[in-house]
């Protein structure tokens, strides 16, 4: 069973919605236990950290996480629940779940081309993600494929190795993020057309090693 | 690098879409879902749904269409028209919409916009502003009034402030509308564009005036829009998506090329 975890960060009919159109059928749940027992696991989510790491410690979700993560089953975090996946946000500057080491940083909508035109903050629309390590959720795209963004955070991995795909908004960031068996994106593969669902499918196939 | 997007307007009027669009493809021109589906595939970054349904009563026909288009297509998509509450917010939302304009409501009653903001996000939150050229005066420096109700209700608001205080609320996006310009096909309002753009720290879209390529080429680079809506242009038929998105990226702005 593919379980999408519902901490009440907003509207998760879209992930449920893109899924249907791949033929796979997805709970969406608030039930730690159904999260433990899920065989996969798609942790979406928008809005603020602190919001939603305080929802995630109310509904006992944190723990749910962390045995699923230790147990091996394959998760895929998108958006915000590519950020809080790690230690600590600079958002309302709460401690996150800490699955893996790193933190979320703000993003600077400092424009290196034109210093007097700040860059637009959120981070809204296609950008292009250079996927500069191989995975198999992310097999399959061609080069410089465009995914769809809303965002002004963005998840910084301790280690340089767990960096998948790299997006440029004046700064270049960590837009796609995989260690063990985690994936995550900071990009919506949900509304990203065919090539998000590409993503969706190869993780729906994903055995959770890499 | 993100890329300028290109985003088809659809109006809707009692569930079909209403102009006379003239495709060669067999699909139901009438309707909105097949429509946004071939949006969709013809490579459109985003699509836009005007509500003109005029009777209220007959509002649940826009929810079952947002329903369904949900079901079809995997881009962002916003519903404006007619949307007045929290309330109407949350219906067009929860039916699958990426996120809601409002317009005139939020110009009588502020709130909404936080108050939508706080409920659903930032980025759910879409400011329409139809805007009109005026007289510079005390009241309206910048010489652009808001306008409401179509274009027949001015506001006394500047527009410039405006745009500013609905950011300041929470609006998480701007689709600037220029009276002057709407269904002229001679452009976008330039001037306006750059000035509301390049004073808000969220994107803008830009509407009302496109006829050519060169349209789109200007409003993105000299009126500093994040993104560009069309009707007629492509509703009739005269240019494709593909067709405009190269001749952008022949002139060395950013579109998305492959979907």
């Amino acid at each position: 069973m593919i379980a999408i975890i519902d901490y009440q960060a907003g509207n998760l009919a879209s992930v449920k919605r893109s899924l249907q159109a791949l033929k796979a059928e997805a709970v969406v749940t608030q039930d730690p236990a159904v999260v433990v027992r899920a065989a996969r696991l798609i942790f979406p989510g928008v809005g603020a950290a602190g919001q939603a790491m305080a929802n995630l410690k109310r509904l006992g979700l944190d723990q749910a996480l962390h045995q699923a993560f230790a147990a091996g089953t394959p998760i895929l975090g998108i958006c915000l629940g590519a950020q809080i996946i790690l230690e600590y946000s600079e958002e309302n500057q709460v401690h996150c779940l800490g699955l893996i080491p790193g933190r979320v940083q703000a993003l600077t909508g400092i424009n290196p081309e034109v210093p007097g035109e700040p860059l637009k903050i959120p981070h809204m629309g296609w950008n292009e993600v250079d996927f500069v390590r191989p995975h198999p959720v992310f097999q399959g795209l061609p080069d410089q494929v465009e995914f769809y963004f809303v965002h002004s955070y963005y998840p910084v991995p301790a280690q340089a190795q767990w960096v998948l795909g790299i997006t440029t908004h004046g700064e270049q960031f960590p837009s796609a993020l995989g260690a063990g068996n985690l994936v995550a994106t900071q990009f919506h593969p949900e509304k990203s057309g065919r090539f998000g669902l590409i993503v969706l499918q190869n993780f729906l196939s994903w055995d959770g090693k890499c | 690098m993100l890329s300028k997007r290109i985003i088809p307007c659809l109006d809707v009027k009692d569930g079909r879409t209403t102009k006379g669009i003239k495709f060669k493809n067999n699909i139901d021109i009438g309707n909105p879902v097949d429509m946004a589906r071939f949006y969709y595939e013809a490579g459109a970054d985003e699509i836009v749904f005007y509500d003109i349904t005029a009777s209220s009563d007959r509002r649940e026909i826009m929810i079952e269409v947002v329903y369904r288009v949900a079901q079809e297509i995997f881009i962002p998509f916003s519903v404006g028209g007619g949307i007045r509450s929290l309330a109407d917010m949350r219906a067009v939302l929860l039916a699958g919409a990426e996120k809601v304009s409002i317009n005139s409501a939020a110009v009588l009653e502020p709130k909404l916009i936080q108050e939508g903001a706080r409920s659903f996000g930032s980025q759910c939150i879409v400011l329409g502003m139809d805007v009109k050229q005026v007289a510079q005066s005390e009241k309206i420096p910048s010489g652009y009034e808001v306008v409401i109700n179509g274009g027949r209700t001015p506001m006394g608001l500047d527009a410039l402030w405006w745009a500013q205080e609905a950011v300041s609320l929470g609006a998480g996006e701007i689709c600037l509308n220029s009276i002057d310009a709407d269904g002229t096909q001679a452009g976008y309002e330039l001037y306006l564009t750059r000035l509301i753009s390049t004073a808000v720290s969220v994107p803008v879209i830009a509407s009302g005036g496109a006829g050519t390529p060169a349209h789109l080429y200007e409003v993105l680079t000299r009126g500093a829009a994040d993104a560009a809506l069309i009707a007629s242009m492509v509703h009739y038929n005269l240019y494709t998506i593909r067709e405009l998105k190269e001749y952008l990226n022949q002139r060395r702005v950013k579109v998305r090329l492959s979907w």
